[in-house]
């Protein structure tokens, strides 16, 4: 379909303000540009039917099944995007007098009351705007936290090798070393080997649990006393919270802060890539070194206070305030039952589509997994030629957006399927059922697979050709 | 009391059952039995009735105010109808990163488009996908611009103070010597810059307008600064770019900015998005994603996810950042807000920014609202107050009125096209009224 600057015409535009006023002010020549921005130039219509068409070619939760790992694709409730669209939220101004903003503080106050419930935390800071922004501040807090006690040697951060990619990539942005663990043979951290790497200079571990094989490490308690034994911190990353959310707190696992994808387990809407948030939750001893203002109550005012030893601040204002809205929104509604049902019936549907699978595609830990569980598909690349790859296309044929492909990094031909709690037992025995079909398929007629998708919008795009000849604008002749 | 499970309980026990389970205690026979928690101690669920009615009273204890002077880094402009209905689709608004292009062509095409627009608007080669805000965007260019012997910034005294804060934290954690340059009248001292330059020097960092709304002679710092072999990096307020000299236009190596002012609303902060764009050779660096377009295999363009060898997923500790989430559908807001408004819309907001800024400081000037300085400014500017500013912050609000911020005994005051001639005289008869 055309860019926006292809349906771009000299001259046409919309009437959206009004003639101007005042006197213009004219500047100095010096200091004006050369000519107009070459913006589009389109009708209102035009720019209408432009994204209802952009729509089309846009698979969103509600266009079926999202079992895509690691990323919580949950139903975005619409209550939650109505409260997050009130005048009385999006019109205020971040920096209006703090009397004049007693609900926004009230929302602050309440999200961190009712998080810190569910973490197990003692305090919070919202200004992170994603997971990985609240990986980096939960990793300054440790910094900040060794720094304060002169403990100059701690560089080294411990990571899984199971991780997710932005655990070692924030680590190195906040000044840390990454020191990798292998896992053992039950997917779980293997405690041999992180004795071995634990001492000194170790700074801290980042962990999340359930990990991304979907698998509870039921070690956990002596692999946070190891750290802790050796004057390290435990970092809980919390992007598979939604597994045990209600049920077991990373504050109780023995972790010291954490942080939170409100986008995925608190079901705010992702946005093709954002806005989320990544609040930060820890313990007492650290609360000190929070960025930023957290919010206090006082005989029914709220105000805002600076932590005393604060890092300073990783985000301008107070973070991503209406996605807080949406999360706090969702937790009113679920309130404490509903938070114990939605985590447990999301690792029941995992199992639920795990066992449905298992006698036909490898299994990576054979075993009762958490909220998502990830498939080994070497076998059958070994038998067909068709890959992890191929079979996650052929599920865009059937209207599945696929799991997530070669991750993590240590299954090989690995799909890792996330069904979360909001999908019927239906919508689940209709996507094994599509998923035994491509398994099938792949014994059938394996080229069919090697070249799907054949009924989307655009067919395997050439991947290596965007990279190795960059075009990442739109050129006019 | 709402969860959003559609099956029934009986369903779930009969789901729990065929898997060998009697109740869902059994799915977590993994944790240690320590660990557990016996009572979340949260309140019982409510109905969406409830909770409706909850959230509404809360957003009700907030003041909206019909007329805001303050701007500071967020910015009251008209939004088009057009934009809200458009960004509230629900394929936008739930769709994940699009990782996969076969069904994402929506989302893909409309960050190539934002990439553009954001070039154009800057003067700039390249522009990723968006960051988290302004702030993040400004200390992300300076880890673009270091090297193995240079590994200081220079910062201009007169950025917004959050934007120096977070590039303070994200420096002293990469062990970055951050080094304020001082200011002549509100303005960076060209000796000073001179003076400071040296061969650590990785990059300079200017805003313009500066925080207190003044336009900075960027393109003879920026000669300054390339004479010293570092690089050059302005932060922008994207709407002073429909009348102003771009980055491009004046040699800056790296344009960032707050992206708020195109599209969405105030927010009390956020979410908000930080643009970044860059000159050709510095696209490598760039954090995050990037949308390049190429051909599918049947010969139609399309678009992907592209220069992924940077990013976290695949380098993980070597990674150019740790971004995965950005801000994608606020910078969707920002496309269609630019493709909305198109060049002369841009254009009649700086021009309508500038001349009310330039009316209200007349109008103040005439009621003893002493500018601080005579400089070039763009939307807004600085005053010392005949009468005391809380007393006056009090009175105006009272009647519907968010005056501009509070700089100790100063005032920090900002127009947009909101604040016409009506509204302006209106303010000025208020503040009569208090003098």
């Amino acid at each position: 379909m055309k860019l926006l600057f292809e349906i771009s015409k000299t001259g046409r535009k919309q009437s959206l303000l009004p003639e101007l006023d005042v006197k213009e002010t004219v500047f100095d020549q010096k200091y004006l540009r050369a000519a107009d921005p070459k913006l589009p130039e389109i009708s209102e219509v035009d720019l209408d039917r432009h994204y209802t068409e952009l729509s089309k070619q846009t698979h969103g939760v509600n266009d079926g099944f999202y079992p895509l790992g690691s990323c919580t694709m949950k139903y975005n409730p619409r209550i939650d995007e109505e409260t997050g669209s009130n005048a009385g939220f999006t019109q205020i101004h971040p920096l209006q007098p703090e009397e004049s903003v007693q609900g926004c503080l009230k929302v602050l106050y309440d999200a961190e009351k009712y998080l810190c419930e569910i973490t197990g935390m003692d305090g919070m800071t919202f200004e992170p705007a994603a997971g990985a922004h609240g990986e980096y501040t939960g990793l300054l807090l440790i910094r900040r936290y060794h720094q304060s006690r002169n403990d100059t040697e701690r560089v080294n951060i411990i990571v899984p090798d199971s991780a997710h990619g932005t655990n070692p990539a924030s680590a190195t942005m906040a000044g840390f070393k990454v020191i990798n663990v292998p896992s053992n043979d039950k997917g779980g951290v293997d405690l041999e080997e992180l004795k071995k790497v634990v001492g000194k200079d170790t700074a801290g571990l980042m962990l999340t649990n359930p990990n991304t094989l979907g698998l509870f490490d039921p070690n956990i308690l002596e692999i946070t006393r190891i750290i802790h034994e050796a004057g390290g911190l435990c970092y809980y990353d919390g992007a598979n919270l939604n597994a045990i959310m209600g049920r077991v707190r990373p504050g109780d696992m023995g972790f010291d802060c954490v942080h939170l994808n409100l986008h995925k387990t608190f079901a705010t809407p992702h946005g093709g890539g954002g806005p989320g948030s990544g609040p930060v939750g820890c313990k007492d001893f650290l609360k000190q070194f929070l960025p930023g203002d957290t919010v206090k109550e006082e005989n029914g005012v709220y105000r805002f206070t600076t932590a005393e030893n604060s890092m300073g601040k990783v985000r301008s204002f107070h973070g991503n305030f209406l996605v807080v809205v949406k999360a706090l929104t969702y937790i009113l509604t679920l309130g404490k039952e509903g938070i114990i049902e939605a985590s447990g019936k999301a690792v029941l549907n995992a199992n639920y589509l795990m066992e449905q699978l298992k006698d036909l595609y490898q299994v990576a830990y054979d075993q009762t997994c958490m909220h998502e569980f990830v498939l080994c598909l070497d076998e059958l690349k070994k038998e067909t030629g068709v890959s992890a790859m191929d079979i996650a296309k052929g599920s865009l044929e059937y209207g599945i957006h696929p799991p997530t492909m070669y991750f993590p990094l240590i299954v090989h031909e690995a799909l890792m399927l996330e069904p979360t709690e909001t999908e019927s037992k239906e919508t689940l025995d209709a996507a094994a059922a599509i998923f035994r079909e491509l398994y099938q398929k792949a014994h059938d007629d394996p080229e069919y697979l090697h070249n799907a998708p054949h009924k989307c919008p655009i067919s395997r795009p050439n991947e290596t050709e965007a990279a190795r000849n960059p075009i990442l604008k739109y050129e006019s002749d | 009391m709402g969860n959003y499970i559609p099956d029934t309980p009986q369903e779930q026990l009969e789901m729990l059952k065929k898997l060998g389970f009697s109740s869902y205690d059994d799915l977590y026979a993994m944790v240690p039995e320590e660990a557990k928690l016996k009572d979340l101690k949260l309140p019982e669920g409510k109905s969406e009735m409830e909770v409706s009615q909850i959230v509404s009273d809360i957003a009700g204890t907030n003041t909206i105010y019909r007329d805001i002077y303050r701007g500071a880094g967020a910015y009251k402009h008209y939004i088009p109808a057009i934009v809200k209905t458009v960004t509230s689709n629900e394929k936008f608004l739930t769709a994940y990163t699009p990782y996969q292009a076969e069904i994402s062509q929506g989302v893909l095409q409309s960050i190539f488009e934002y990439q553009t627009q954001i070039c154009e608007l800057t003067g700039m080669e390249v522009s990723n996908a968006s960051v988290y805000d302004g702030a993040v965007a400004a200390a992300e260019a300076i880890f673009m611009c270091l090297e193995r012997k240079r590994n200081e910034v220079l910062l201009s005294a007169d950025i917004h103070p959050d934007v120096r804060k977070v590039i303070e934290t994200y420096c002293e954690s990469r062990s970055v010597t951050v080094t304020t340059l001082k200011s002549n009248d509100f303005r960076v001292c060209e000796n000073d810059l001179k003076e400071k330059l040296n061969e650590g020097t990785a990059c300079v960092l200017v805003q313009s307008p500066n925080y207190y709304g003044v336009i900075e002679d960027v393109e003879a710092l920026t000669a300054i600064v390339h004479e010293a072999g570092a690089k050059m990096i302005e932060s922008v307020n994207p709407i002073s770019l429909g009348l102003l000299k771009t980055p491009g236009e004046m040699g800056v190596d790296i344009c960032v900015g707050e992206g708020q002012p195109l599209g969405l609303p105030l927010s009390f902060g956020g979410p908000y998005l930080g643009f970044m764009s860059c000159r050709k050779d510095m696209m490598r660096k760039l954090p995050g994603r990037i949308v390049g377009q190429t051909t599918d295999h049947d010969g139609r363009r399309c678009f992907v996810l592209t220069l992924q060898a940077r990013e976290q997923h695949i380098r993980r500790e070597k990674a150019s950042s740790n971004i995965c989430s950005n801000e994608a559908l606020c910078a969707m807001t920002a496309s269609v807000y630019l493709a909305a408004m198109g060049p002369d819309g841009i254009r009649k907001a700086a021009v309508a920014s500038a001349s009310h800024a330039h009316y209200l400081k007349e109008r103040l000037a005439e009621l003893g609202f002493k500018a601080c300085t005579d400089q070039p400014f763009f939307n807004e500017f600085l005053t010392e107050s005949p009468v005391d500013v809380k007393k006056l912050e009090k009175a105006l609000a009272d009647k519907g009125i968010l005056m501009g911020l509070i700089e100790g005994d100063r005032i920090l005051w900002c127009a947009t096209e909101c604040n016409g001639k009506d509204k302006i005289d209106k303010l000025v008869e208020a503040i009569k009224e208090v003098l």
